[in-house]
């Protein structure tokens, strides 16, 4: 199939970018979005032009790198799933297909189509973690968990921190991403006793990023690959309030 | 104080403060959509100008209503520096974009919707609160008690095509404005759960975003019908 494509493209982090044509002749139905990307790349190259830079890595829907910005949707077309699972048949012969980077101030643009997705990591440093030292793997039943508990977290933690929802949403907030980050800890015991100065320090951070406020329009979890639900960001004001007024942080 | 002011100065403790000048709002908007349909009483606004009267003379709701100002300045300022700080978290913007594709218009329009409710707010405020409390208005008497004749100014107010048709228009902003924010106040404040959410959709569907604006929307239509002589 014949593709028309309009790629961002920018030098580095100061250099203004701009949206530039490129056609495809020879594309398979089957071929998955990156993989069009790599036979774009090998063209460029041949003709000594710079490849595009985008991030990628599993190519199966579990690392979160490979975040493109498809004809005005995180990650393109199809919902519940990520950019390297979006294969070509999702799209017609002869369709033009814009692609642009994350749009985000907490998320600048290093190169092309490549974001510096930091400032989850920094969230996550916050707070996003049980600080003891748990040593080797435990007996998987040592601390009873009843099913429906275990699958709430199972679906939080789900969370594969690619930003399709900063990237989705019109505030570019990242409530989903911090709310399943809390979530899935919240509701196990592990992660109950530090729960309180988790919320408080992982929202902090997110402020700090320079990510917008909640507006629930719900767009995130539409783009989200993973679906993770608005119930979590629910959680996470509960948590995040719960713990303004009961903390011991003064 | 300072966890409160930094609290209040998060981005999740402005919606709060969003959420519950928002709520409140909603429930001044079911006391004022029941006592203005005496409105629709055939006894020449006998009953609407005794209600008029309490309404501007009870200590308790004179109190209430201080506290309904204070609301809808703070909200309008929430929204302000909720609405720069969201556009400010996103400099650059994408060049095609398709949000209708993950969520609903109202959603992501609530500040438009918001500004025309603040336009409304201080011409209906102008219209009927003012005149109510500065003057010039006329006079009714009834069993020999003065009253202030608010009937007679809605009456007038309503003849005007112009005004019942910004009437209408802001009604319907209202309607949006609340499809979306009566249950996004909720969950701002955390008040998710399968028992009571759907309740709560229920509710700003058809109480907030329809019934109610609805209900004011009918009254300059019903007043402009009668003077132009289309009902008795
Ligand atoms: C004074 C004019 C008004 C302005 C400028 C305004 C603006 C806004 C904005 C921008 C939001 C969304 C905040 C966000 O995206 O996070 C909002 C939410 C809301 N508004 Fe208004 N509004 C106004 C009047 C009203 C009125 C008259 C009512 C009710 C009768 C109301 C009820 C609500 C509710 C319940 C919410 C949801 C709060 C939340 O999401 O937590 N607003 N308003
Ligand atoms: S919440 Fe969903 S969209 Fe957001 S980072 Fe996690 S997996 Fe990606
Ligand atoms: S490359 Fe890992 S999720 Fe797409």
């Amino acid at each position: 199939m014949k593709i028309n494509l309009k790629v961002w493209r920018q030098k580095n982090g100061n250099a203004a970018g701009k949206l530039v044509d490129y056609k495809l002749d020879n594309i398979s139905p089957d071929m998955s979005f990156l993989e069009m990307f790599d036979v774009l790349n090998d063209e460029l190259m041949h003709k000594g032009d710079e490849p595009v830079a985008f991030d990628h890595d599993c190519r199966e829907g579990i690392c979160g790198m490979c975040s493109m910005y498809i004809n005005g949707r995180a990650h393109g077309p199809q919902t519940g799933a990520t950019t390297c699972q979006l294969h070509m048949r999702s799209f017609a012969d002869g369709d033009t297909v814009i692609v642009e980077p994350w749009r985000a101030r907490a998320f600048p643009v290093i190169k092309d189509l490549m974001v510096d997705r930091s400032a989850f990591d920094r969230v996550v440093q916050s707070g996003g973690f049980v600080s003891v030292n748990t040593g080797s793997a435990r007996d998987a039943n040592e601390t009873p968990i009843p099913r429906t508990i275990a699958d709430e977290a199972m679906d939080a933690a789900q969370c594969i921190g690619c930003g399709a929802c900063v990237a989705a949403c019109k505030n570019a907030s990242a409530m989903l991403f911090v709310a399943a980050k809390v979530s899935h800890l919240a509701v196990l015991p592990q992660g109950q006793a530090e729960s309180s100065i988790r919320a408080e320090r992982m929202v902090a951070q997110m402020d700090a990023e320079g990510f917008g406020a909640c507006s629930f329009t719900g767009a995130c979890s539409v783009e989200c690959p993973k679906s993770i639900s608005l119930d979590h960001i629910a959680r996470l004001n509960r948590e995040y309030l719960g713990a303004k007024i009961t903390s011991e942080a003064v | 104080m300072s966890w409160v002011t930094q609290t209040l100065a998060s981005s999740l403790g402005r919606k709060v403060i969003m959420s519950l000048t928002g709520l409140f709002l909603c429930t001044f908007l079911i006391v004022h959509v029941a006592g203005n349909l005496q409105l629709f009483k055939a006894d020449g606004g006998r009953a609407f100008n005794e209600y008029s009267f309490f309404m501007t003379h009870n200590p308790v709701i004179m109190t209430v209503s201080y506290l309904l100002y204070t609301s809808i300045v703070v909200h309008a300022i929430m929204a302000l520096l909720l609405t720069r700080h969201n556009q400010a978290s996103r400099p650059v913007k994408y060049a095609y974009a398709r949000p209708e594709a993950n969520s609903p218009w109202s959603s992501r329009n609530m500040g438009i919707l918001g500004t025309v409710l603040l336009i409304f707010i201080v011409i209906h405020m102008r219209t009927f609160w003012y005149t109510m409390h500065f003057g010039p208005i006329p006079m009714a008497e009834y069993d020999g008690k003065e009253y202030k004749d608010l009937y007679k100014i809605v009456l007038e107010a309503f003849s005007n095509w112009w005004y019942v048709l910004f009437y209408v228009i802001a009604m319907a902003a209202l309607s949006y404005h609340l499809v979306h924010g009566f249950k996004s106040g909720f969950q701002t404040l955390g008040l998710r759960h399968k028992k009571y959410t759907p309740l709560i959709e229920f509710l700003g569907v058809w109480v907030f975003s329809i019934l109610i604006p609805a209900l004011f929307a009918a009254m300059p239509v019903y007043f402009f019908l009668k003077h132009v002589g289309v009902i008795g």
